[in-house]
């Protein structure tokens, strides 16, 4: 790492350290000023009123992990875009205009591919409707 | 070190004379330390003053008053709310997991106050001009939904749990529109640090990147919608859906560690604000610029880039106040039916744009070049 990069990311650091401070500094005052008298039910996970059941660390509807998994494939899709968009002027202007189109579109046809692919599936819809579930049986 | 706010200030004489007793390297230092802190006392500020401006312009569009009591229009609201908070006592259920409780709330004000190291306050007054300055805003602030699914799930409470996980979905949700719509900007401009962005936007409204060509226009509204679901803004508020999930992912914090949640979450208002004003509302640039190349040039930027920001702020609270909140389904139809398509097109659109008319925007085309 040259020092060069070193000298544009410090700010970077520096900022984070402050972001710190200021978190650590509202916990100290918040430790110094706000009473603590622990005991009775307090400490029970709300649960409009009634004692909770169970814990909440349970089964959950896997919905959620299939928009995660759809999420991590367009993510990485668009982290190998920002390249090409990132040179995509200057290749312009130097009159290479088409060839960096053309390697930009088949970067984005691939993503539609796969918004298509899943949206086929049904990976879209939040409530896979019972139609479509019986049907493909 | 000339694309920071360190390289600027050590141009004046003062600065340099600093530097010669000191020795650069712990000037540059203490320069970037007092600006940094700078920065985040004005946002913190800005934060405790969102919330009063949610109370009052809410109070405002029905036809209430609002907080009034505390100093001259309620203005000090914000002080008595602090106090209020640090002097709460802080509660952590006695079935949560310690560390990641501790660790959600650090992780949101982290997320946050980060992306300012990039944010181009004015031309010079920005703590790094980062040449991957906007890639790192996306990867920094996607921090605070890693603080929000923490902060649900470690709390071992069903609400929070279902809140938790509503965020998380939703906020890596909304990245993929977000982050396609500002490779449209990105193309245009060539370039991914933020100085290169507001650059080219500089002169009169209409070299606004928003008036560039039809696809970023319709990409503007892509991007604000979007970033409304990012900072979980009613009509998306869904992690923390007051009416259905008793306040969502920090039903279980009180006191300080609440307010830091609040704060992040307004902090990140006024930040994502200020992102879609310098990429698509000029930025900090001025219609006139006289007093170029002084100090009092970069603080009338810095004025414009703040009342951009404040009214864009004013919109976000404004649709708060107007929409109702959406179903789950219609949320995530709306992202991935709706926002990521029309983001693709106008990627496609715009690539299509810059190769056919040479990176000119409409004006130029209609006007001639002379437009500028």
């Amino acid at each position: 790492m040259s020092n060069q990069t070193l000298n544009v990311f410090m700010p970077v650091a520096i900022m984070m350290v402050i972001a710190a401070l200021l978190f650590g500094g509202a916990l100290l005052a918040a430790y110094l000023l706000s009473p603590s008298k622990p005991g009775g039910n307090k400490d029970l996970p709300y649960e409009c009123g009634e004692e909770p059941v169970g814990s909440a660390w349970s089964m959950f509807n896997v919905r959620f992990y299939v928009v995660g998994l759809i999420f991590i494939i367009f993510d990485v899709e668009s982290v190998l875009m920002f390249p090409v968009a990132a040179i995509f002027k200057k290749m312009n202007e130097l009159g290479n205009g088409t060839y960096i189109l053309i390697i930009f579109l088949s970067f984005i046809s691939v993503l539609l591919e796969g918004i298509a692919y899943c949206w086929k599936k049904g990976d879209l819809d939040w409530v896979k409707s019972f139609s479509r579930t019986t049907k493909t049986k | 070190m000339e694309n920071t706010i360190a390289g600027y200030f050590l141009n004046f004489p003062i600065f340099q004379a600093i530097a010669e007793t000191l020795g650069v390297g712990l000037t540059a230092f203490l320069i970037f330390f007092a600006f940094a802190g700078l920065f985040t006392v004005i946002l913190a500020t800005v934060g405790g003053f969102g919330t009063i401006a949610e109370r009052k312009i809410s109070a405002d569009l029905q036809a209430r008053i609002g907080p009034n009591r505390v100093g001259p229009y309620g203005l000090f609201q914000l002080i008595a709310d602090g106090i209020k908070m640090i002097s709460k006592e802080d509660i952590m259920p006695r079935s949560a997991d310690k560390f990641l409780y501790y660790l959600a709330p650090f992780l949101c004000i982290f997320g946050v106050l980060c992306t300012v190291a990039v944010m181009p306050f004015s031309k010079n007054l920005i703590l790094s001009d980062l040449n991957v300055g906007v890639f790192y805003a996306i990867a920094i602030s996607s921090l605070v939904g890693v603080g929000i699914f923490l902060g649900g799930y470690a709390s071992n409470s069903k609400w929070s749990l279902l809140g938790g996980m509503r965020g998380a979905s939703q906020i890596i949700s909304y990245e993929i529109p977000v982050t396609l719509t500002i490779m449209m900007i990105v193309v245009i401009a060539g370039g991914l640090s933020f100085n290169t962005l507001v650059e080219a936007q500089a002169g009169m409204p209409w070299n606004w990147y928003i008036f560039h060509n039809p696809f970023t226009f319709i990409g503007f509204f892509v991007f604000f919608i979007s970033t409304l679901a990012e900072t979980n803004r009613a009509p998306f508020d869904l992690p923390e859906a007051e009416s259905e999930l008793v306040s969502g992912y920090h039903t279980e914090y009180t006191g300080i560690r609440f307010g830091l949640f609040a704060l992040a979450e307004y902090i990140e208002i006024f930040v994502v604000s200020a992102v879609s004003v310098s990429l698509f509302l000029g930025g900090y640039q001025l219609p006139f610029n006289i007093l170029e190349g002084t100090l009092p040039n970069e603080l009338l930027q810095f004025g414009s880039l703040f009342l951009k920001t404040c009214a864009l702020y004013y919109v976000v609270i404004w649709v708060r106040w107007t929409f109702p909140r959406l179903r789950v389904d219609q949320l995530m139809s709306i992202c991935w039916k709706y926002l990521t398509p029309i983001a693709i097109f106008n990627l496609v659109g715009t690539a299509i744009w810059v190769v056919a008319f040479d990176g000119q925007s409409m004006f130029q085309l209609f006007f001639g070049s002379g437009a500028h």
